[in-house]
C-alpha cells in the first residue's frame, strides 16, 4: 500500500515536471511551427495539438534527452498527417540559383560602387521575407525552419524529420539556393 | 565537393556555406580564406550571406501569442 503511494506521487512529480519542461518550451515551438505550417491560426493549431498529444504520451519521453527534439518530432508528424495531405499540389521543380545571385541582384542597382553588405540586407522586407520562406517547398523549408530558425543541429533535424542526415545537408543547402531566388523574385517584382 | 574548374571565385561561393557552417576540412577553411584574403568581391558575398541568415531569422521569429500560452496550459493533465 504504502509502496504504491510512493510509486503514485512519484509519477506525479514526474509529470508534473514533465509539463512544466515542455511548457516553457513553448515559444520556440511555436516560432517553428510558425514556418512548418501554412499560417497562424494552422501553427496555433498545431502547436495545441502537440501538446495534447505530449501530456498524454509523456511516458515515451526519456528524461535527460532533448525535450524541443522530442515536442518538434510529434509536431512534424501531425503537420506531415493533417495540412500536408490537402496542399498535395503537384510540386514544380524549384527553381534555384547558385549562391552569389541574390546579392548580385540587390546590389546591381546601386551607382556603380560597391554596396555596403548590410545595407543590401536592408533591402529586403520582413514581408518579402515571409513570403519567399512561404513559397520554398515544405522538403526544403523544413529542414531551413529547423536548422537555420529553430538553432536544431544536422543530427536533431535529421531525427525530426525522419531523413538522413546527408539529406539534411543537400536540403539545407539546396533550401537556402531557393529562398535566396525567391527573394530576388520577390524584390525585383517589387521593384517592377 | 563540386568541381568549380579553374574559376577560383566560383569555387569559393561553392565553399560558401559549408564555410559558414563550419564543417569544412580544415585544408578546406584554409584554402577558402587564403581566397577570401585577396578577394575583396568574394569577401563581401560572404558577408552579404552572414548578415542575411541573421536577418532571416530575425526577421520571421514571431512571439508565441499570450493566448495560446494560456490554452496550452490548460491542456495539461489534472492530477487525480
Amino acid at each position: 500500500m504504502a509502496e504504491d503511494a510512493t510509486r503514485i506521487a512519484t509519477q506525479a512529480r514526474d509529470r508534473v515536471r514533465f509539463e512544466e519542461e515542455a511548457l516553457a518550451l513553448a515559444d520556440q515551438v511555436y516560432r517553428v511551427a510558425r514556418h512548418l505550417s501554412g499560417s497562424r491560426e494552422d501553427a496555433e493549431e498545431l502547436v495545441q495539438e502537440t501538446y495534447a498529444r505530449a501530456f498524454r504520451s509523456w511516458r515515451s519521453y526519456t528524461p535527460g534527452t532533448n525535450l524541443r527534439a522530442w515536442l518538434l518530432r510529434i509536431l512534424t508528424n501531425l503537420n506531415i498527417d493533417r495540412g500536408r495531405r490537402s496542399q498535395r499540389a503537384p510540386q514544380m521543380t524549384p527553381l534555384e540559383a547558385n549562391d552569389y545571385y541574390l546579392y548580385d541582384k540587390l546590389s546591381a542597382d546601386g551607382d556603380g560602387r560597391p554596396a555596403d553588405e548590410e545595407r543590401v540586407v536592408e533591402r529586403l522586407s520582413q514581408d518579402d521575407i515571409v513570403s519567399a520562406l512561404s513559397a520554398v517547398p515544405h522538403d526544403f523549408r523544413d529542414v531551413i525552419v529547423l536548422v537555420d530558425i529553430g538553432d536544431f543541429s544536422y543530427q536533431d533535424a535529421a531525427q525530426i524529420l525522419d531523413i538522413p542526415i546527408g539529406t539534411v545537408m543537400s536540403r539545407l543547402h539546396r533550401g537556402r539556393r531557393i529562398l535566396k531566388r525567391e527573394l530576388a523574385d520577390t524584390v525585383l517584382e517589387d521593384m517592377t | 565537393m563540386k568541381d568549380s574548374g579553374n574559376d577560383p571565385c566560383a569555387h569559393c561561393e561553392e565553399m560558401m556555406q559549408p564555410y559558414l557552417d563550419h564543417i569544412l576540412t580544415e585544408q578546406e577553411r584554409v584554402e577558402a580564406e587564403a581566397h577570401l584574403d585577396e578577394c575583396e568581391w568574394c569577401r563581401r558575398r560572404y558577408r552579404f550571406e552572414e548578415s542575411l541568415r541573421v536577418y532571416v531569422r530575425q526577421a520571421v521569429s514571431e512571439p508565441m501569442p499570450s493566448e495560446l500560452k494560456e490554452k496550452l496550459a490548460a491542456l495539461r493533465i489534472p492530477l487525480d
